[in-house]
């Protein structure tokens, strides 16, 4: 108990999020009541990154030292990037079908999002497509790099160059966290934490997963 | 020690295109052949922004077609001892400086054949002739790169187109808004922001496979 009580608290953090995102006072703005997306869909999206985020840390230390448990951890992170990721489109999908009225409009952030998961589903593909397990986890490792930073490049510019979003969460918006009405503080930190502790959790099960077979396998 | 090797490497790829003559023919046919079905599906529907879509999607598969060979056309043992002789770093330069070359030729005859068949709908024709230069580098050295990785895995046509077009999206993306200027105005106020954006993407990429190039080379 004394090494897994983030996972309760995971676990805690997210039925809190789930049954009070529900009641609690939200301001009156555009987007209505459709602004309780904020506790999961958001939620979801940083989770997503702190994941993909995670893999490419792992992935450059596994260049440093070649050890193979950095690729087990990069590519698990990666997997769980990828799944919080299509969450994260599928509750914006769910969200911008009542706010735009479709559920995907041709906006830079959504663009974004979809070349990110385009990049990661590739990398899967490239590291089904090779045998050999240390070249697979080399030439998985400079895609992840490269690949991860010509994202955030895209992630950073396209804004400039097609136009400005129409997604929440620009400057000034009431959306962003220092702007957050204070009744939705209580719920909208906690939610955070709560996904974030989830992709860990779930990272760790199947990092655990991965190394069993490997044992099994050897 | 660097820049001689790169010169070598580079004179080495030249003649090694010359020797495989058929392979540089293939993509020249390729690229007369699919303008040629655009312009015989596109008649007279054309609009300056169909125009720049379709010169800019024709031009990323040439590219991917044309660089794809870079790492295939030689067998492994002649990797291995160019490994022995030459740094990795000057290896992946002198890819990298090579496809340029090849970009901008094939670059310049896909402009030249659109202008053929598909009209001509550039009106700033020197800045269009920057992007196609910056293009050619920026294309050139992605496709260099992922065709190093492409090429470490089996089956890898279709990888590389894959692994590419995500990541190619920020250059072309880039590229299309400053040609699209040239199609519409003689005006280059405002551009420079999107060139130094186009310039910092080259920097990185050129960067990244200094950096990491060398993990792929060795086995």
């Amino acid at each position: 108990m004394k090494k897994n009580w983030w996972k309760v608290l995971a676990f805690l953090l997210l039925l809190y999020a789930i049954c009070f995102g529900f009641f609690v006072r939200i301001p009156d703005t555009m987007i209505k009541e459709t602004m309780r997306n904020l506790f999961y869909h958001v939620g979801m999206w940083f989770g997503m990154m702190i994941m993909l985020l995670v893999g490419f840390i792992f992935s450059l230390r596994y260049l440093r030292k070649f050890d193979e448990q950095e690729d087990i951890v990069a590519v698990e992170a990666v997997n769980v990037g990828l799944l919080f990721g299509f969450l994260g489109i599928l509750t914006g999908m769910i969200w911008a079908n009542f706010t735009w009225g479709a559920p995907w409009v041709k906006d830079p952030k959504l663009n974004g999002a979809a070349v990110g998961m385009f990049i990661y589903l590739a990398y899967m593909i490239l590291r089904g497509s090779i045998d050999d397990v240390h070249k697979r986890a080399k030439v998985g490792a400079v895609y992840n790099i490269f690949a991860f930073v010509l994202w955030i490049v895209f992630v950073m510019i396209m804004p400039r160059i097609a136009g400005e979003s129409i997604h929440p969460g620009k400057t000034d918006s009431p959306v962003l966290p220092m702007h957050l009405e204070p009744s939705m503080r209580p719920l909208f930190y906690p939610a955070m934490v709560g996904w974030i502790l989830l992709g860990v959790w779930i990272m760790q099960i199947r990092i655990r997963i991965r190394k069993l077979k490997l044992k099994i396998e050897n | 020690m660097l820049l001689t090797e790169v010169k070598y490497l580079v004179a080495k790829e030249i003649r090694l295109e010359l020797k495989q003559k058929y392979v540089l023919n293939g993509i020249l046919l390729y690229l007369v052949s699919t303008i040629f079905v655009t312009y015989l599906a596109f008649e007279n529907v054309i609009t300056a922004e169909t125009w720049n879509s379709l010169f800019w999607i024709i031009l990323l598969f040439v590219a991917v077609n044309g660089i794809s060979k870079s790492f295939n056309q030689e067998s492994p043992a002649r990797h291995l001892y160019y490994y022995t002789i030459a740094s990795a770093q000057a290896v992946v330069l002198a890819k990298i400086i090579y496809n340029l070359f090849l970009m901008a030729i094939l670059s310049v005859l896909s402009f030249v054949f659109f202008l053929l068949l598909m009209g001509n709908q550039v009106v700033n024709l020197p800045l269009f002739l920057v992007a196609l230069v910056l293009g050619s580098l920026g294309l050139s050295s992605v496709l260099t790169m992922v065709a190093a990785i492409a090429s470490r895995a089996s089956h890898n046509f279709s990888l590389m187109a894959i692994l590419s077009f995500p990541i190619v999206l920020p250059l072309l993306a880039t590229l299309m808004k400053i040609s699209k200027t040239a199609l519409s105005s003689l005006e280059w106020t405002g551009l420079s922001g999107f060139i130094v954006i186009l310039l910092t993407i080259n920097v990185t990429v050129i960067l990244l496979a200094y950096l990491l190039f060398p993990y792929l080379w060795r086995d």
